[in-house]
């Protein structure tokens, strides 16, 4: 018997959206006792089928045909107030950001007894009793004191053991996660993932997970389903979808995804070191006149080396300082200690003497472009400040946009006429425009769908071999580290615990933490992931 | 979509904008239909409306024809409401635009001056502007801007310290651009749409300003304005009420026409907001 039972669902968007319907006609089984992961790209539809069914449909979204069963009952075509029995009680979610998804202002205690107070009328006691039981439940250190916690005042992977604990504590029949590891580092991750699976395995608890990472769909999914475009294009046993994919969008979703093992042998770069760090030493919040705050080092002691030609990897997770790295090789942070030397001779403090020698790619495509100003213009203008003639920064802003795959003539259009991918490759024409000695990638990839990723990838890979470029890559995805990067640098606590040609370092870690992560990366042994084929190239600037 | 197309598709927006035309078109007419001095003596003082037709719109306790004094008013109103938004709104930009984009010291010290300004009522730093300066009508607009700037300021600062550490801020400094770049170029066309829906209450408020003065008698007596119009009728409110109710009315349909604008550009800016 099924749990959940979605049946030709179509929902539509609102007119002048870029397609009518975000869902087309959806129908997927959801079986007591599993965990059915719906995978897909943004725009896959898969998160409208979660807020359908729990009937949350943001405004201007409306279901046009369809049911949603939960045990036999449609829920499309309950009463509001039958539907608020449905909600927490016996369908539950859990969303991606924990820290948006709790209320700052209340204990994380209040808010898990609000389930109990909305939906039962169990003494005060017996509330408080539960509460302590569920969150021992979910694993948090020290429950009595999560009770009294407010949501800031709990890490990342906490909240969320926080909100499972919430989903759960009515035992509902279905539980909906809408790509809740999503924000959290890969360790916790890791924790949280093999959390879900032992409250599903112990209650019986049918879950139905949204994800975007078949990294993490190798981990928890008994089966597979596969969105594209608001269609559902494969369906089956996870083994199966992931070895034998039938649907060619799916082959291509898995080819897409970047293999942990590098590639063994990569050309030795004779020559130089483009960049090097010695000692740098960031703290921030040190004790000003009016406020004390806890001094936090950032970076302590950071050297790393950049050779010519080549790409160092700069690998952690969040809080391990590697963004800050960048920021302060770029100059846009000040380092309080160390030094920075590009091509032997420090980062002169002057901003357009430095924007000869570095330049940076950043994470957010749609943050790093001006809306209001036409694409060429954001490329050419550093050029022109450096006293280019501006008919030649044009000229040149349009071979860039040619060498980065986009059309020539699209340097007259606006950042809003773009996707994600070919914003990210407007954003690296910016950067080539100023012909840096060193190019900083913050994060370049982490924004994009999986397939855009690897066209971005394979773009870099490209530049790198056609111009020579030094790369000083950051990110926080292993298997991206190991497509793009010779060198590796391993990052905890602003210090880099370990150092050295990226296969060695991923075949063999020598200190725990690497260890850690490699081991934390999910899917990590699945067959079909990770084959150690280089990722195919799609069509270059589509999405 | 195109925000001009947004706001046309909003009846009370449409309407805003056909009120404030009107009111310039009067502007416009005013020496054509009455090339006469408005302020000179036309006829029996305090006849009714229609009770002659030389005087449409009735005469003043002096005599001098209401209709004239509307029209040629309207160009003394709009015109005090354009150019002291124009000094309050440049004001305001360039102190919000600095201590938002450099924060610190600099922020701090433009801040104070901000609150101190804010601290002192507006209309009680006018008067002492006035009496101080005297009341012709070019002290008076100006003394109008100078007391409207400083929630243009706050308004510009808030929406430079979220804008001034976005990603493609960042990334122009480190395309070797100056700080005037950034600033002209990078943040403020993003920083814009907000203050310019604010520009027209800072309009309205100073429309409002001037009338309340010249109630008082303290604006420009050689001016036709609604305001001294109004003060005019004062004396004879509870018998000939015409005299105050017809100008009042005139500065009603103006403020209502400039903020129905002020809300149109704010939905046809911010359409995500809109319909909300």
């Amino acid at each position: 018997m099924s749990a959940l039972d979605i049946e030709a669902l179509t929902v539509a968007l609102p007119p002048g959206a870029d397609r009518p319907h975000a869902l087309r006609g959806v129908s997927l089984r959801l079986d007591a006792g599993e965990i059915l992961c719906v995978v897909g790209e943004s725009g896959s539809g898969k998160s409208v089928m979660a807020m359908a069914a729990m009937r949350l449909l943001a405004p201007g979204l409306r279901v046009e045909a369809g049911r949603v069963l939960l045990a036999g009952t449609d829920l499309l075509a309950l009463s509001e107030e039958e539907m608020r029995r449905v909600r927490g009680r016996r369908v539950a979610m859990v969303f991606q950001e924990p820290m948006t998804a709790l209320n700052p202002l209340m204990t994380v205690g209040d808010q898990l007894a609000e389930m109990w107070r909305a939906h039962t009328d169990l003494p005060a006691a017996e509330v408080r009793a539960r509460s302590v039981e569920a969150l021992r439940e979910v694993a948090l250190p020290d429950p009595e004191g999560a009770l009294r916690a407010f949501p800031h005042e709990l890490s990342g992977g906490q909240r969320q053991r926080a909100m499972i604990a919430m989903a759960l504590a009515l035992e509902p029949e279905v539980l909906i996660c809408d790509e809740p590891t999503t924000a959290l580092d890969v360790t916790t991750q890791a924790q949280v993932l093999a959390l879900i699976r032992d409250l599903q395995r112990r209650r019986g608890t049918a879950v139905l997970f949204i994800t975007h990472d078949f990294g993490v769909v190798a981990e928890i999914a008994d089966r597979v389903a596969v969105m594209q475009h608001g269609l559902l294009v494969e369906e089956g046993p996870v083994s199966r979808v992931l070895e034998a994919p039938a649907h060619e969008y799916t082959r291509r979703l898995l080819a897409a995804v970047p293999p942990l093992r590098a590639p063994a042998v990569r050309r030795a770069e004779a020559g130089g070191a483009a960049l090097e760090v010695r000692g740098l030493t960031k703290v921030y919040g040190a004790a000003g006149l009016f406020r004390r705050r806890r001094a936090t080092r950032a970076l302590d002691g950071v050297s790393v080396t950049l050779k010519r030609g080549a790409t160092l990897g700069v690998v952690g997770e969040s809080g391990s300082g590697k963004s800050t790295l960048a920021r302060c090789v770029v100059g846009l942070l000040a380092p309080d200690g160390g030094e920075i030397l590009v091509d032997g001779a420090p980062l002169p403090r002057a901003r357009a003497e430095a924007a000869k020698l570095v330049q940076m790619v950043f994470q957010d495509p749609y943050a790093s472009l001006n809306p209001r100003r036409r694409a060429g213009e954001q490329v050419a203008q550093g050029p022109v400040a450096a006293g280019v003639p501006r008919a030649d920064a044009a000229a040149r802003a349009r071979e860039l946009f040619e060498l980065v795959g986009l059309d020539p003539a699209a340097v007259s259009r606006f950042p809003h006429e773009f996707s994600g991918g070919q914003r990210q490759r407007i954003g690296i024409a910016r950067a080539l425009a100023m012909r840096p000695k060193v190019l900083v990638a913050d994060e370049p990839v982490s924004a994009l769908d999986v397939s855009v990723q690897a066209q971005v990838l394979e773009l870099l890979r490209d530049l790198r071999a056609r111009l020579g470029l030094s790369t000083l890559f950051i990110t926080h995805d292993l298997r991206v580290a190991a497509q793009v990067c010779d060198e590796v640098a391993v990052m905890k606590d602003g210090a880099v615990v370990e150092a050295g040609p990226v296969a060695s370092v991923f075949a063999d870690p020598r200190h725990g933490y690497t260890r850690s992560l490699l081991a934390a990366v999910p899917g990590r042994e699945a067959p079909g992931l990770g084959g150690g084929r280089p990722a195919p190239m799609l069509s270059p600037a589509g999405e | 979509m195109n925000p001009w197309r947004l706001y046309l598709r909003s009846p009370t927006a449409v309407l805003g904008a056909l009120l404030v035309l009107a009111v310039a078109a009067m502007g416009l007419l005013a020496p054509l239909l009455y090339p006469d001095d408005p302020l000179g003596l036309a006829g029996r003082p305090l006849q009714w409306p229609g009770d002659n037709p030389r005087f449409p719109l009735g005469t003043d306790p002096s005599g001098r024809d209401i209709a004239a004094q509307i029209f040629h008013g309207a160009r003394v109103s709009l015109l005090i409401g354009f150019a002291a938004t124009l000094i309050a709104v440049a004001i305001g930009i360039a102190v919000g635009a600095l201590a938002g984009f450099y924060g610190g010291a600099a922020d701090t010290a433009l801040m104070r001056v901000t609150e101190a300004f804010q601290t002192l009522p507006n209309f009680l730093l006018l008067l002492l502007l006035v009496a101080v300066f005297g009341s012709d009508l070019r002290t008076i607009t100006v003394g109008i801007g100078l007391v409207s700037w400083p929630p243009v300021a706050r308004l510009t600062r808030a929406e430079f310290l979220t804008l001034r550490t976005r990603e493609f801020v960042q990334a122009a400094r480190l395309q070797g651009l100056g700080d005037a770049h950034l600033i002209l170029r990078e943040v403020l066309p993003n920083a814009l749409p907000p203050v310019l829906v604010y520009a027209s209450v800072v309009m309205a408020v100073s429309i409002l300003l001037e009338s309340a003065l010249s109630f008082l008698q303290l604006s420009d007596p050689n001016v036709p304005s609604w305001g001294n119009l109004i003060g005019l009728g004062r004396n004879v409110l509870r018998t000939e009420w015409y005299v105050s109710a017809i100008p009042g009315v005139a500065i009603l349909l103006t403020i209502l026409g400039v903020s129905l604008v002020g809300q149109g550009l704010n939905d046809a800016l911010n359409p995500r907001l809109a319909g909300r």
